[in-house]
Formats: C-alpha cells, sequence, structure tokens
C-alpha cells in the first residue's frame, strides 16, 4: 500500500516538476503534496484541482486576490474543513507516503503532526504558560513541561520578553507577542509542518518583521506553509510560491522565479500589481 | 432661543410617565412590606425569628423561628440544583457543540415548552407520578416530601440552565475552538477544557438564576412539599417553604391586624431581600468570571 503510494507520489511530483520552467533546484521527497485536490463549499467549487509539493525545511507561500481559495486550500492540509458543514473534498494529500484523506486516517491526531497558526491572534484566555502547555498536556506529553515552555517560548522569539511573567494571561500581550504565543504554542507540539494562514494580517510593521524574521529562523527545523495577500511578504520569506486565483492553481515555482519571470499572463499582471 | 421640536415633547413625557409607573410601584410595594414587618417586629424579637428552630404561627403556643421555612426553601432549592445544573450543562454542551443546525432548530423550542409548562400541572405531576415512584424506590417516603418537589423544580429550570448556558457557549468565538482542533485535540476536549471555560460567567449566572427561581417557585412546591415546617435536612420528608407558607395564609381565613397575619409580610421581605442577594450575587460573577476573548 504504501510503496504504491510511494510510486503515485514519485509519478506526480515528476509530472508537477515538468510542468515548472526551469525545474525545481531541490531534490529532496516533498513531505506533502497535494494532488488535485478539489474543494466544495455546497455547490461551490472553492479550491480546483490543486496540485503542489511541499519540500522540508522550506517556505512555501501561497499568495492570490481575496476570496481565490487559499485559505481554504490551506486548512485542507490538516483537515480543519471537517467540522464546517457542507464541505466535500475531492483529490488526496500525502504527508511522507500516506494519504491523509485515507478512511483509516484519525484527523486528531494528524494535527498533532501539522500545526496551523491562524489570521487574528488567537490565544486562550488563559496564562502564557497554559497557552503553551495546553496542546501538550491533551497529548499526554506531560513530562517536563517547564523545559518545554521555556523551548517553545525561545524558539518563537517570545522567552525574554514574558519570562517574567508567565501566569499572567495571555491577553495580557500585544497583539504581536499574542502572535508569537500561538506560534509558540504550535511548535510546542513538536509538528512537522507548520501551516500560517495570514499571520501577519492583523499586525503593525514592527511586528510583522519580528515574524517573518522568527519564519525564516523557524525553517531550518520546519516545512512551513504560508498564505498571505501580502506580495513583498512572499518574496522575503518564502522559497517557492503559489499563486492562486479563483480556485485554480496558476503558477507554481521558485519564490524568484515567480516575481522575477513568471510563465502565466495571470501571475505577471499580479506580481505586477495590476489587479487584486 | 433652543429649537424645540413640539411634537416631542408629549412622547417624552408619555414614556417618562410610563417608567416612573413601574419604578414607582415596586418602591411601594417595597415600602408596605417594610411597614408592615415593622409591626410584626415590635412583638417578636429579631433574634427570635432568626434564630428560633419553630415555626408555628397559627398555633398555641405561637413560635416565629423562621429557620424551618429557611431550612425548608433551601432543601428545595439545593436539591432542584442537583437535577438542573448537570444536565443543564450536558444539554447545553450538546446543544452549542454537538447537535447539528437541524437538531438544534427542533429541539431548542421543544426545550423552552417545557418552562411554558404551568408551574401547578408540574405539582399536580410531582403528587402523582413522582411521588409514587419515590415511595417505590424508598419506602420511608411521605406523601408529601421535599425530594418530589424538588425534582420538579429541577426539571421546570432546567431549560432556564440549559438555554442560557448555551448562549454563552456560543458567543464564546470561532477562532477559540480552531486553535483547539489545531492543536489535535477531540470535540471532547474542545468543548469541555476550552469553550466551556470561555462561557464560565454566563454558565454561573445561569445558576444562580436557575436556583433563585426555584427559591421563588410556588405552586409545585406547595402541592408536592406539604405543609410542614420541619427543621430537616431529609428530602424524603415533608417541609414547608416560604412561598408555600404564604399560600397556606393566604388561603386561610386568618383575621386581618393579628400578629400571624403580619408573618405575611415578614416572610415576603424575607424572601425579597434573598432574591436580591442571588441577583447580586449572579452580577459578581458575572463581573468576576467574565473572560475577554481577543
Amino acid at each position: 500500500m504504501e510503496t504504491s503510494n510511494r510510486n503515485i507520489i514519485e509519478e506526480h511530483l515528476k509530472k508537477i516538476r515538468s510542468s515548472v520552467k526551469d525545474g525545481i533546484d531541490v531534490d529532496t521527497f516533498p513531505i506533502m503534496i497535494s494532488k488535485q485536490l478539489s474543494l466544495y463549499y455546497g455547490d461551490f467549487k472553492a479550491v480546483n484541482e490543486a496540485s503542489i509539493p511541499i519540500f522540508p525545511q522550506t517556505v512555501t507561500a501561497v499568495i492570490g486576490p481575496s476570496g481565490c481559495g487559499k485559505s481554504s486550500y490551506l486548512r485542507c492540509f490538516n483537515r480543519m474543513n471537517d467540522y464546517i458543514p457542507g464541505v466535500k473534498i475531492d483529490g488526496s494529500i500525502f504527508l511522507h507516503d500516506q494519504d491523509i484523506y485515507d478512511e483509516d486516517v484519525d484527523p486528531v491526531s494528524l494535527r498533532r503532526k501539522i500545526g496551523m497558526v491562524f489570521q487574528k491572534p488567537n490565544p486562550f484566555p488563559k496564562t502564557i504558560y497554559q497557552n503553551i502547555a495546553w496542546g501538550p498536556k491533551i497529548n499526554g506529553m506531560k513530562d517536563h513541561m517547564d523545559d518545554r515552555v521555556q523551548q517553545a517560548l525561545e524558539k518563537a522569539a517570545l522567552w525574554n520578553e514574558v519570562k517574567d511573567k508567565l501566569h499572567q494571561s495571555g491577553l495580557s500581550l500585544s497583539g504581536g507577542q499574542q502572535q508569537r504565543l500561538c506560534i509558540a504554542r504550535t511548535i510546542a507540539m513538536e509538528p512537522e509542518v507548520i501551516l500560517m494562514d495570514e499571520p501577519c494580517s492583523a499586525l503593525d510593521p514592527i511586528s510583522t518583521g519580528r515574524i517573518e524574521d522568527l519564519i525564516f529562523e523557524l525553517k531550518k527545523k520546519y516545512s512551513i506553509v504560508i498564505v498571505t495577500h501580502n506580495m513583498q511578504q512572499a518574496a522575503r520569506v518564502s522559497d517557492f510560491t503559489v499563486f492562486m486565483y479563483q480556485g485554480d492553481v496558476i503558477e507554481y515555482g521558485p519564490t524568484e522565479r515567480i516575481f522575477t519571470r513568471p510563465q502565466k499572463k495571470q501571475t505577471e499582471d499580479y506580481v505586477r500589481g495590476k489587479f487584486g | 432661543m433652543k429649537f424645540v421640536r413640539l411634537k416631542e415633547v408629549p412622547v417624552h413625557i408619555f414614556l417618562l410617565f410610563s417608567t416612573l409607573l413601574s419604578v414607582c410601584t415596586t418602591i411601594a410595594i417595597v415600602f408596605f412590606l417594610f411597614k408592615e414587618s415593622l409591626v410584626f417586629f415590635k412583638e417578636v424579637s429579631v433574634f427570635e425569628y432568626l434564630f428560633g428552630t419553630k415555626w408555628t404561627p397559627l398555633f398555641h403556643p405561637q413560635h416565629f423561628g423562621f429557620l424551618p421555612l429557611l431550612s425548608g426553601t433551601l432543601l428545595i432549592a439545593f436539591c432542584s440544583a442537583i437535577v438542573s445544573i448537570p444536565l443543564g450543562v450536558m444539554t447545553a454542551i450538546y446543544l452549542s457543540e454537538y447537535a447539528n443546525s437541524k437538531v438544534r432548530t427542533w429541539l431548542k423550542p421543544v426545550l423552552e415548552i417545557l418552562s411554558g409548562i404551568p408551574t401547578v400541572v408540574y405539582g399536580y405531576f410531582a403528587l402523582t407520578f413522582v411521588t409514587p415512584i419515590l415511595k417505590y424506590l424508598f419506602p420511608s417516603t411521605l406523601v408529601f416530601n421535599a425530594a418530589s418537589a424538588s425534582i420538579v423544580v429541577g426539571v421546570m429550570t432546567l431549560p432556564m440552565i440549559a438555554s442560557l448556558s448555551d448562549d454563552a457557549m456560543r458567543a464564546v468565538p470561532r477562532s477559540l475552538r480552531d486553535a483547539g482542533y489545531a492543536l489535535g485535540a477531540t470535540k471532547a476536549e474542545v468543548s469541555a477544557k476550552i469553550v466551556f471555560p470561555a462561557a464560565l460567567s454566563g454558565v454561573l449566572a445561569s445558576f444562580v438564576l436557575a436556583i433563585s427561581r426555584a427559591i421563588g417557585e410556588t405552586m409545585a412546591v406547595t402541592l408536592a412539599a406539604g405543609a410542614t415546617p420541619n427543621l430537616t435536612i431529609n428530602p424524603l420528608e415533608s417541609v414547608q417553604t416560604m412561598t408555600s407558607y404564604i399560600v397556606q395564609l393566604s388561603l386561610g381565613d386568618t383575621p386581618h391586624g393579628t400578629l400571624e397575619y403580619q408573618t405575611l409580610f415578614v416572610i415576603g421581605v424575607t424572601l425579597f431581600l434573598i432574591t436580591l442577594l442571588m441577583n447580586f450575587i449572579s452580577e459578581l460573577i458575572l463581573r468576576k468570571y467574565r473572560q475577554k476573548y481577543e
């Protein structure tokens, strides 16, 4: 079963590679790959047969105008759409060589491996410490909690600012700090992939800069997919860029190439700021 | 001169008059209650009233110890809370987190019908249905007993807890649930460890309101719990609550102006103060546990 999945993935990856002009200069096996993934809200098709690979220790940015389906698509990678009534999904997304939409996959344990950071900072109305400890605790990782909390906060570049007030409410922090707290909370679960849904859209430029620095640090260890409508941000932080428009993946490729020599007219118009 | 739109003046006056009318009525009732109570306390000391253990205003020798009525009232409030709080909370969690919108749209109105049933029907139901079952289970149960009254009052106040707690839980933003799911939590964990604590202030306030309603409940309790002032914590015995005492006295032929007649107002004042205290507590809880979500 799993070897046959591996063949499917390699076939599929070959196809994607051949469609990218100048190729992809990464040789590793993708950590995740989506294969003809479609998402319907009732009768409306929000994502249309999207196929992209996610390579380990890279940042993949998904850009496109509002309503293009990029957030809906991102939420497919950890099955967050499962709880939305009326959503139907076709196609597959593989994590390593396991199809996460297989019937025997438990979405709850899947989400322990694929973390997510949301558009608006959403810390729990609990203390900073409890915010970090909550995920590991419910997943049975109860040992050395103090170290775990400290490490997560250090990795999220928040430790120095909060080490003296770990037992204050997470909501007492500023917006940018709250978002880093949410990132720390995700890191504490030691996921393999981190999905970020416009993580800076509610933040000021200075906080945004800090989060971008953080993403740069984090990609040494994690694979990151970030949805953004800020093209400069995609250009700054990502290795690969996906351009989506009206539910279709219009173009996928190395970021530098997407922004300097796009293959498709629509991509060129968008990155030049002609619409969106 | 300042411009005044003439048509607005009578509207203003009329609305002010309506408001004053209800405020004045309330003040008048409270004033009247207190005034009549003072007559009572000229004869009976406050100490005897508050700490006496016998309440026999209608017999000789008369005793005016209010503790049996208080214990009867609190016993019923407490036992009904044992029924209504767990069931109400479970119902609220089901409605807000588990039920799909189809189930919700017919389940919530059905639940609201429960609170629309006249309380006298509940009393009758307690007497003819609940008490025989209790008697079968616990042969020592009396015909009139606190347990039976508590069960029906619990069922009566359950919709209030369920409905208010459901509202409080549904007001918790989706983003908090998303955060929980994204960390690999199950639906049960999200409900119990994120949504419930975040909605705690509203949920606790619904408890206080339900208990307050149980304290004020009259008809069902009068029918099912009996009219024996009894300082007990055994729910299988007959007790009398403050409200059912008021019913008893109002229906009887107690002559105006007698000391026993004045007890009506004293008990009224006491009930009023207790309800006021409960409202105050509920306000405190709301303020203390209210959590900002974002």
